[in-house]
């Protein structure tokens, strides 16, 4: 396994390396409002999340959908403003950046999307799809441009890259959409990038195909990435640590041999039972799997917020007490009671 | 008479589908068998035409439906004579009914959701509202959907638990068979665990037959007995799952095990290279020829069935 | 580029297009040789001329083609001169002081129906006495009539029914049926054959000479025929059709527009601004369209470009701002616009380059049928007392012969030919609106 071979390694190299991005306290709440006015209460959809990508380093954030994932990386790519909390960037705090320092940021970070087909406007072509952020980057030579679209294209193996430039979306398969949009999450040359979902859509086939693209390019410019995934089964490949989101909070954050290993964290552990992996015996079995459904955002539960799912509630101080994150083995920070 | 004890047998069943370019050979002739209670995983990718099988089997062909022919033995009774009328009467949903690919996402927005379970019921059993309520309230809790449900819309309820209202709205008639058309591809891991424990407790107790389609093969396992694999229109192999997630027959069945990646283990997943072929124009002899790694002369032909004991594989490499 | 190309193709799968595409390309053909032949001062001018300018037209012809259609054939107009030779004229002189001009003229009457009107206009060279003619007309039996005798002052001209003189001399009011009509016969019926106008002129100084010009006034007159001002209709009826499609094409194309954008931004920034453009639409919705046209008709002006200002304008925030609206709520959503705003896409550049774009293949079918209903609004304007005044349109012929009790009196061709008009480019824009919407709109596309 790579990840296990680099784990070692990563240890020690983990405090020498820069810290590219560092998030603190971050809440992202949304206001719910009734007939447009009238405030009903908040979505909160990132509530109180702390952690630090260094440079080089991939991060794979698992949760289902409604857990705050989403939120949490537009968040990070700047589209949504934080209600509270900071992320600082290169040193930076990315809510006091100016026009120019947004552009800064933005050309620092790569976006890969979920769905290829419609991260493409479906109305350009390849080419023009590849120069937008160039132009909008402010690269004025139309050469440059080229040259840049040429070098992102042969990266991502679209190649012969002219059989494509001339090429709408709609002509091109899933594999070769994503491609596309991988292309143009890395023609700014970011030092970090967010992948969200990347191969979710895909085929099997292909699935593992543009995984080990992601991190071919992750190690050959040395990117930090963010790989936001429900999919605890593909993380492996591509990430070094993984955090676990829960109802709009980080309940454990662990190297991946870690989590896939000896997870800790009861709701660890419930998505851990819940992944399949192929094999015949499957069928034979019921999966033990924690009752009920995530909570609301709008009224989470109070302490931790997965107690009334969670079979090993200590009654009394789970669903009194908000869990803080303790640090039961080194480098494996779970938010649960059981680990006090 | 051993061939009419099984409770589906489909031969040379062909769906062909109506383009500009030419024919869509979406369905090719294909061949397979399902007992009693067991449950066949249908494995294919997109664009294999998975989906066009179960429509095939039942009979929901679109508009631009071309050549349409085969047979499709249900108990031992050909289905494919019957007209229109006596299939909608007597098959569809009565004797086998289908979860549509997104169904939770094909819900009516604005008819609750125990009417719209009950509906069939009230078309096909020829029972009133009050008994249909009853049965949807007997199938919500086979399905672990609470009965207060009934009353509710669509939109009150979370993916998971939409996607078991539209399980319950294929069982509601008592079928003998249900196709699952991607029963759980857009819904979370836990959701999807909880599905198919439930389609397990079908299975189990209700000995209900499925066919699930899908391109997942980790979850398949979950509730396959057998595996047929789809490539370009045809099957390609049909195994029993212990032989199929052990050690599958097709190379490109062995290039997509080798393509799942694994929470545990040490094998590095591989990519199958290439494209599938376009159904329009599909190349002659074996169909995955251009993409396989074990191909050789023989492949310009197009394989046989070629049966090893008990499995079934079309690849030259096993005769 | 391709893209284009490629649509225009598939658009000629389609019959209807093609014959769409016919009817527009027939309408811009006609739009360009009117527009190339008739500059906009002269056509103001012809339109605005009274009799001076029309004189030589009968009043109230229906267009020559009526004799298709008709078994009783009614007589053609025509006009002959001799200053450019359609009429012969021969000068012999004796005398260095006196000369004799002949003039005459020959024709084939072959109808079943009487003139309207026979007029002489003479242009005589005077230095300082008036010449004398004498015109006679020779019928196709030979009888010889006379019918005038005089002295031709400065701009003089005869009209046959008119003169009291020949009147008498025939004894009859009405002068061309006693001109035409077979004696022979009981009821008044024209004789068919060539009847000669024969003008013999005798000037009495050197330097001296007549022209002249011979009008005939028949019931059937050039292509499109004539209204109560004895104007050619096939002047507004030619030049009506580039106004009536630069109207309907710009106010198409700008309400379109500016909908769309004024949809996009509103959609785009939400807030306070979406707010506003929605309550503006609803309050224009309520607006009486119509009624502010007219306001502004009767109490501003009436001319043809206020009234496309003050159509688009009120066109703007009309029920399609909601639909619109609809389509980029749903597109603002999509992950290209998402990822476009990651990589630091302004606002003007999304609504610009990645929102309207998008929207491109629904506007213009939309356009395009959209264009037929403008139109027919500057017709009804027209119709209405409302068209520009100095503009020859097709509305406005209509108003004419409205105002005129065309239909009443039976002349129905004033009516129908600026109607067929509109309802022929109506019907093109139709067609081809259909056809573009099916290819914009795969739903809509047969398999």
């Amino acid at each position: 396994m790579v990840a296990v071979s680099q784990a070692n390694v990563i240890e020690n190299k983990e405090n020498t390396r820069k810290t590219i991005l560092s998030i603190n306290d971050l809440h992202v709440w949304f206001e719910l409002k009734r007939f447009g006015f009238g405030h009903v209460g908040y979505v909160k959809a990132v509530d109180g999340v702390t952690f630090d990508i260094h440079e080089s380093e991939t991060i794979a954030v698992v949760g289902e959908s409604g857990c705050g994932k989403s939120s949490l990386m537009k968040t990070i790519l700047a589209l949504y403003k934080p209600t509270k909390g900071k992320i600082v960037f290169d040193d930076k705090d990315i809510s006091e950046l100016d026009n120019k320092g947004l552009h800064w940021y933005h050309s620092n970070v790569g976006f890969v999307q979920q769905d290829p087909y419609g991260a493409l406007a479906p109305f350009m072509t390849v080419q023009r799809i590849l120069e937008e952020p160039l132009i909008i980057g402010g690269i004025k030579n139309k050469e440059n441009r080229i040259q840049r679209i040429h070098k992102a294209m042969e990266e991502v193996k679209l190649t012969p890259v002219t059989d494509f430039l001339d090429k709408f979306p709609h002509m091109l398969s899933g594999g070769q959409q994503q491609r596309v949009v991988i292309a143009r999450a890395m023609i700014m040359e970011p030092k970090f990038l967010v992948a969200d979902e990347p191969v979710s859509m895909l085929d099997a086939s292909v699935r593992v195909e543009i995984l080990k693209l992601l991190s071919n390019l992750q190690k050959l410019h040395n990117l930090s990435v963010i790989y936001i995934t429900h999919d605890l089964s593909t993380v492996s490949y591509f990430s070094e640590r993984i955090f676990v989101m829960y109802a709009g909070n980080l309940v454990e954050k662990a190297r991946v041999r870690q989590v896939l290993d000896n997870p800790l964290h009861p709701y660890t552990m419930a998505l851990l039972t819940g992944t399949s992996e192929p094999d015949a015996k499957n069928a034979e079995t019921f999966k033990e799997l924690p009752p009920g459904e995530p909570p609301s955002l709008v009224h989470p539960p109070t302490g931790c917020r997965f107690h009334p799912r969670c079979s090993r509630i200590i009654m009394g101080l789970c669903d009194v007490k908000f869990p803080p994150e303790f640090e039961p083995e080194p480098g494996q920070l779970v938010a649960c009671w059981l680990y006090q | 008479m051993k061939e009419n004890s099984k409770l589906l047998r489909i031969e040379k069943l062909v769906l062909y589908f109506n383009s500009r370019q030419g024919p869509v050979q979406a369905v090719d002739g294909v061949d397979f068998v399902l007992d009693h209670n067991r449950a066949v995983v249908v494995l294919g990718e997109s664009g294999c035409g998975k989906s066009s099988l179960a429509k095939a089997i039942l009979r929901l062909l679109p508009r631009n439906a071309g050549t349409y022919s085969g047979h499709i033995y249900l108990d031992g009774r050909d289905i494919m004579p019957l007209n229109e009328e006596e299939f909608r009467q007597n098959i569809r949903w009565a004797a086998i009914s289908m979860v549509p690919q997104a169904a939770m996402n094909a819900l009516n927005p604005v008819i609750r959701v125990g009417e719209q379970v009950a509906e069939p019921a009230i078309i096909h059993l020829g029972v009133d509202k009050t008994e249909a309520m009853v049965l949807v309230k007997k199938m919500f809790r086979h399905v672990g959907v609470p009965e207060d449900f009934i009353s509710r819309y669509p939109f009150e309820l979370s993916g998971g638990m939409r996607q078991r209202v539209a399980i319950a709205m294929a069982l509601v008639t008592s079928p003998i068979l249900i196709i699952l058309d991607e029963p759980t591809s857009a819904l979370d891991v836990l959701t999807q665990a909880n599905i198919f424990n439930v389609l397990k407790r079908l299975k189990k107790e209700l000995g209900i037959s499925f066919i699930l389609i899908t391109h997942d093969i980790a979850t398949s396992s979950e509730l396959a007995d057998d595996v047929a694999v789809m490539y370009a229109g045809q099957i390609v192999e049909v195994n029993d799952a212990y032989h199929f997630f052990d050690k599958p027959l097709h190379p490109y069945s062995q290039k997509l095990m080798a393509s799942v990646p694994r929470l545990h283990g040490d094998t590095e997943p591989d990519f199958i290279t290439g494209q599938p072929p376009s159904l329009i124009n599909l190349p002659k002899g074996c169909r995955f020829a251009a993409r396989c790694p074990s191909r050789y002369e023989k492949c310009v032909e197009d394989p046989p069935m070629i049966a090893t004991d008990g499995r079934k594989v079309k690849c030259w490499l096993y005769s | 580029m391709k893209n284009l190309k490629n649509s225009f193709r598939a658009l000629l799968r389609y019959p209807s297009a093609i014959f769409g595409l016919l009817i527009l390309s027939f309408l811009m053909a006609v739009s360009v040789y009117a527009l190339a032949t008739i500059p906009y001062s002269e056509a103001v001018r012809l339109w605005r001329g009274g009799e001076d300018v029309w004189y030589k037209n009968p009043q109230y012809a229906a267009p020559a083609w009526f004799n298709f259609f008709s078994s009783k054939k009614e007589p053609l107009s025509f006009a002959v001169d001799t200053a450019d030779g359609t009429m012969s004229k021969t000068v012999t002189s004796n005398d260095p002081n006196i000369s004799t001009v002949d003039i005459s003229y020959s024709f084939d009457y072959k109808y079943d129906g009487f003139p309207d009107e026979i007029i002489l206009y003479f242009k005589p060279t005077i230095i300082e006495k008036f010449p004398f003619v004498s015109v006679a007309w020779i019928t196709p039996d030979g009888r010889k009539i006379r019918i005038a005798d005089m002295a031709v002052q400065y701009n003089s001209n005869f009209r046959f029914s008119q003169d009291v003189k020949l009147q008498t001399r025939l004894n009859t009011e009405n002068v061309m049926q006693a001109l035409f009509a077979d004696p022979k016969a009981e009821n008044p019926t024209p004789l068919k054959g060539q009847y000669q106008l024969v003008i013999s002129g005798t000037t009495f100084e050197k330097g001296s000479d007549i022209a002249a010009q011979f009008v005939f006034q028949g019931k059937l007159f050039g292509l499109a025929g004539t209204d109560k001002y004895r104007r050619d209709l096939l002047l507004p009826l030619l030049y009506g059709t580039p106004i009536a499609l630069a109207f309907g094409l710009l106010a198409a194309l700008g309400t379109s527009l500016l909908t769309m954008i004024i949809a996009a931004i509103g959609t785009w920034y939400g807030g306070w601004v979406d707010e506003l453009i929605q309550r503006i639409t609803e309050v224009n919705l309520v607006l009486p369209f119509l009624a502010i046209l007219i306001m502004v008709g009767t109490f501003y002006s009436r001319s043809i470009w206020l009234m496309l200002g003050v159509t688009i304008l009120l066109s703007i925030f009309s029920g399609s701002i909601k639909t619109y609206r609809s389509i980029f709520l749903q597109s603002k959503e999509s992950s290209y616009i998402e990822a476009a705003r990651a990589y630091g896409a302004s606002s003007s550049r999304i609504i610009f380059s990645y929102l309207i774009p998008r929207m491109i293949p629904l506007l213009i079918p939309a356009l395009v049928s959209s264009v037929p209903s403008f139109v027919f609004l500057e017709a009804s304007l027209a119709v209405l007392g409302l068209g520009d005044p100095v503009l020859p349109t097709w509305g406005k012929v209509i108003n004419d012969a409205f105002g005129d009790g065309a239909l009443y009196q039976g002349r129905y061709y004033w009516v129908l030919e600026p109607a067929v008009l509109l309802m022929i480019t109506g019907l093109g824009f139709a067609l081809l609106g259909f056809a573009l919407d099916r290819i914009f709109n795969p739903r809509l596309r047969d398999i």
